[in-house]
């Protein structure tokens, strides 16, 4: 039996049929083109579906889109596009913070998250906060200095130590 | 059989109740097939392992009286759907109940402290669950509810096994209730995991309380040791009473890690989880100790 859900997802009102078992980031991924957020391992280890749902970080692919109904969310793909970079993203560009690439999107959306929260977050605030987001690509040091690249420069600390 | 953890294998119905009243009454009338989604953080992961296969989720996202946290002078209640985050963020627990919150604060990363729930954590009985030992240091009591009826069920008689609670069929954990810290307290709480986010090899909570240099009050729980979290009383007798030093403090680590049971499985063996349940008793000892006011 599918059901109809509301979303608003980057700004853009959506409303789909779904079934009480599809997961939110196959809906947002194969329903709404949005491949920003991965699927990586499925059993929230890796961080790689990381969305932010009204308001707070969370897993896509732990949530059901039914319970997801009627809210607000952003994916990486809200945060910036090629012409209109987030700071995020321009920072870590800058920052040589990617290379497979994989992990990205749900490092920046749970950097944006972080940086939602706390303003001007230490370095270890900044590793704690990421700590459910893996890069094997193991790409840590320039992440984190990335993220603090974004921070006001009063907040700014040393590059981190390797 | 292979997994897919992409998507969830098996249709069901997700029931959405409003209230509480909804809630239970789904609760009373649904047959054996049927789950509580809370967080979502382990059930559904067992559904894409197809370790269960309900045909109804009651999910408890949209009830509002499950969500509360209150504080009075009897202490603290917490809703049963309070996620993680919320209690880490909750400035009494900050304050008050330090063992508690730095179990919070050790456990798996933000996105899923966003999700998961306290009363989820408890209901899904491992061994290893964080908040279980600082709730058990802390005395706390389970309200469990079912339509009509209800009932107080201290912690400790909660678990009954791995995976394994006394909740009755139809039986709903509607709040974790504390008592209000007591003066001249302290409490502490501490892991081993492999890596930050993991899952606990040991893990440790106290709760002292002091008058002068004697422990009139001692309340210790360990995880991951026995097949279920557990008070050891070995190291309670040991202090209520006693004038407590450094060396007492060890003694009733040693006490302590001789009564656990621990077992070898992927996370550790038994022979090293004793040892290191030694050092994190006496650590949580300590801390405890000296944040009730006591001086080693």
């Amino acid at each position: 039996m599918s059901r109809t859900i509301r979303l608003t997802v980057n700004g853009q009102p959506h409303q789909l049929e779904v079934e009480d078992n599809d997961l939110l980031l196959n809906v947002l991924r194969e329903r709404l083109d949005l491949t920003g957020a991965k699927y990586g391992c499925g059993i929230g280890e890796c961080g790689a579906c990381t969305i932010i749902m009204n308001g707070k970080a969370v897993l896509s692919c732990l949530t059901l889109a039914v319970l997801a109904d009627r809210s607000e969310i952003t994916t990486v793909e809200g945060l910036g596009d090629y012409r209109n970079l987030h700071p995020l993203q321009q920072a870590f560009l800058e920052e040589g913070a990617v290379q497979c690439g994989f992990c990205t999107p749900g490092m920046l959306v749970s950097a944006k998250a972080l940086l939602d929260e706390n303003p001007n977050p230490s370095e270890e605030e900044i590793r704690q906060y990421l700590r459910g987001n893996l890069c094997r690509c193991t790409g840590y040091t320039s992440i984190v200095r990335a993220v603090q690249k974004t921070l006001k420069p009063a907040a700014k600390e040393s590059h981190p130590k390797i | 059989m292979p997994v897919d953890s992409k998507i969830l294998p098996f249709r069901f119905r997700c029931l959405e109740p409003s209230n509480l009243t909804d809630a239970l009454n789904l609760c009373s009338q649904s047959g054996d097939q049927v789950a509580i989604l809370a967080g979502g953080t382990d059930l559904l992961i067992k559904i894409k392992r197809q370790m269960v296969q309900p045909e109804i989720l009651i999910g408890l996202q949209r009830v509002p009286e499950l969500q509360q946290i209150q504080t009075n002078e009897q202490g603290l209640r917490l809703g049963a759907t309070v996620t993680l985050s919320e209690a880490e963020h909750y400035p009494a627990i900050q304050r008050e109940y330090s063992a508690l919150y730095e179990a919070l604060r050790s456990m798996a990363a933000p996105a899923i402290r966003n999700m998961a729930t306290l009363g989820g954590n408890l209901c899904n009985a491992s061994p290893a669950a964080d908040t279980a030992p600082p709730l058990l240091a802390f005395d706390a009591q389970l309200r469990l509810q079912k339509s009509g009826q209800e009932r107080l069920v201290r912690l400790t008689q909660f678990f009954l096994g791995p995976g394994s609670s006394c909740l009755a069929p139809g039986e709903l954990l509607t709040e974790i209730c504390l008592p209000a810290p007591l003066p001249d307290s302290g409490s502490a709480f501490l892991k081993l995991g492999r890596v930050s986010c993991d899952i606990a090899k040991v893990n440790a909570a106290t709760y002292l309380q002091r008058r002068g240099t004697v422990c009139i009050l001692c309340r210790a729980a360990v995880g991951s040791v026995a097949p279920t979290p557990v008070r050891i009383l070995q190291v309670e007798q040991l202090l209520e009473g006693a004038v407590v030093d450094s060396n007492l403090l060890r003694q009733a680590a040693e006490a302590g890690a001789k009564a656990i049971v621990p077992i070898d499985d992927i996370r550790s063996t038994a022979k090293y989880r004793r040892q290191v349940c030694q050092v994190i008793l006496e650590e949580v000892l300590q801390a405890a100790w000296i944040r009730a006011g006591g001086v080693l």
